[in-house]
């Protein structure tokens, strides 16, 4: 299971926190998260599911006009960008980038299907949902994605769905993505009234997923940075 | 079935359309295209026959080895899985990892064509990094080694858009003299010439090379 602790305690402190000085005496990769990113919640998924002990820096995209863009955070990262995953000597950004990475250099268990059709399909959804979600900022691209584009996904997983809490791999990356999409909704973070209503498999799986202990460990609700009022 | 052409769909000035061209042209893969309109008739792409072409209603999307794909990057990463030589993306996976996340970047910030203020909202600070990382790179050369070329690729989408004047968005390229240098280089490549928006059958008349 990952070790999960805070090294900077960001919420209460005025000091800005320092990145550069932050000594890491262990090889450990170490991922800069905001509790409730969908995108940073998808990381911790994948690092779970796979076994890998990381150290975790809270970074705060709302507060002080967002901490990705101070100093010290772009210190860490120049693309100023969460989540941020300090790993084998290179520093990366982009979820699905940073999930390829750790499937290209730590490949078991894998998230991606073998068969090359099947794993183009899974990367096809992914981007579809990956590319369809926008900044915090930016609800009315949340808002554009509208019924469509979730019927489809839910049709999609749902020719494949087996019935089982645990997925095969042609649809565990797929239904991780689609899963994040919709557990802000369901979680009760959400801004957005998502009707999800006419998607009782989505519902179904979200459900499924979230009884996995990687799910479980790596919730918005259950990280260092979660405000006690949302904590689990 | 390797001997049947795939088929691509597309809409000529779509950057992600031209995405696909490009890289099907760098691997010398044939194929027959197929044009739809994103903006008449409400937009072909949700005609009940596209859908029954793509059920997820996107262009591009490609019919290949009996199946269809849409999202420009998913396609391309099957033509490199299956179709390795020349590779688009580097064997060294630390590279390949920044050259996915530099991709990734650029098309999550790539709206549909209605949506004007998401590109506005790339606005310069992504470019600028996009810029910096390439330069760090950059050998002077059009053909630019594969640590650059998908990421130079994505790049120059967005900013061809501009460059062609295809664009309805007030982009300043001052401030990125190397991403325009890159775009030059690019478009006197062949892969890039022989795709380009304006020689694709869908091209209308008025704005035609």
């Amino acid at each position: 299971m990952p070790s999960v602790h805070a090294l900077f305690s960001l919420k209460y402190s005025g000091v800005p926190a320092t990145y550069p000085l932050y000594i890491s005496f262990s090889s450990q990769p170490i991922l800069y998260s905001y509790f409730r990113s969908s995108c940073s919640w998808r990381v911790r998924i994948a690092l779970a599911l796979k076994g890998i002990s990381y150290d975790l820096v809270p970074v705060n995209l709302l507060k002080d006009g967002g901490q990705q863009f101070s100093a010290e955070f772009k210190a860490v990262n120049p693309m100023q960008q969460v989540p941020a995953l300090k790993i084998d000597g290179i520093t990366l950004s982009q979820s699905l980038a940073i999930i390829h990475y750790l499937e290209d250099t730590r490949p078991n268990p894998r998230l991606l299907p073998q068969d090359l059709k099947k794993r183009a399909q899974v990367r096809m959804i992914a981007d579809h949902i990956v590319s369809g979600i926008q900044p915090l900022q930016n609800l009315s691209i949340l808002k554009q994605m509208g019924e469509k584009k979730m019927e489809w996904a839910q049709n999609c997983i749902a020719s494949g769905f087996q019935g089982t809490a645990h997925c095969c791999d042609l649809l565990l990356i797929a239904a991780l993505a689609v899963q994040l999409v919709v557990s802000q909704k369901l979680f009760c973070f959400c801004r957005f009234k998502v009707d999800m209503g006419p998607y009782p498999t989505i519902t179904r799986i979200n459900k499924a997923l979230l009884e996995l202990e990687a799910f479980k460990v790596s919730h918005p609700s259950r990280q260092p940075d979660t405000p006690a009022e949302l904590r689990a």
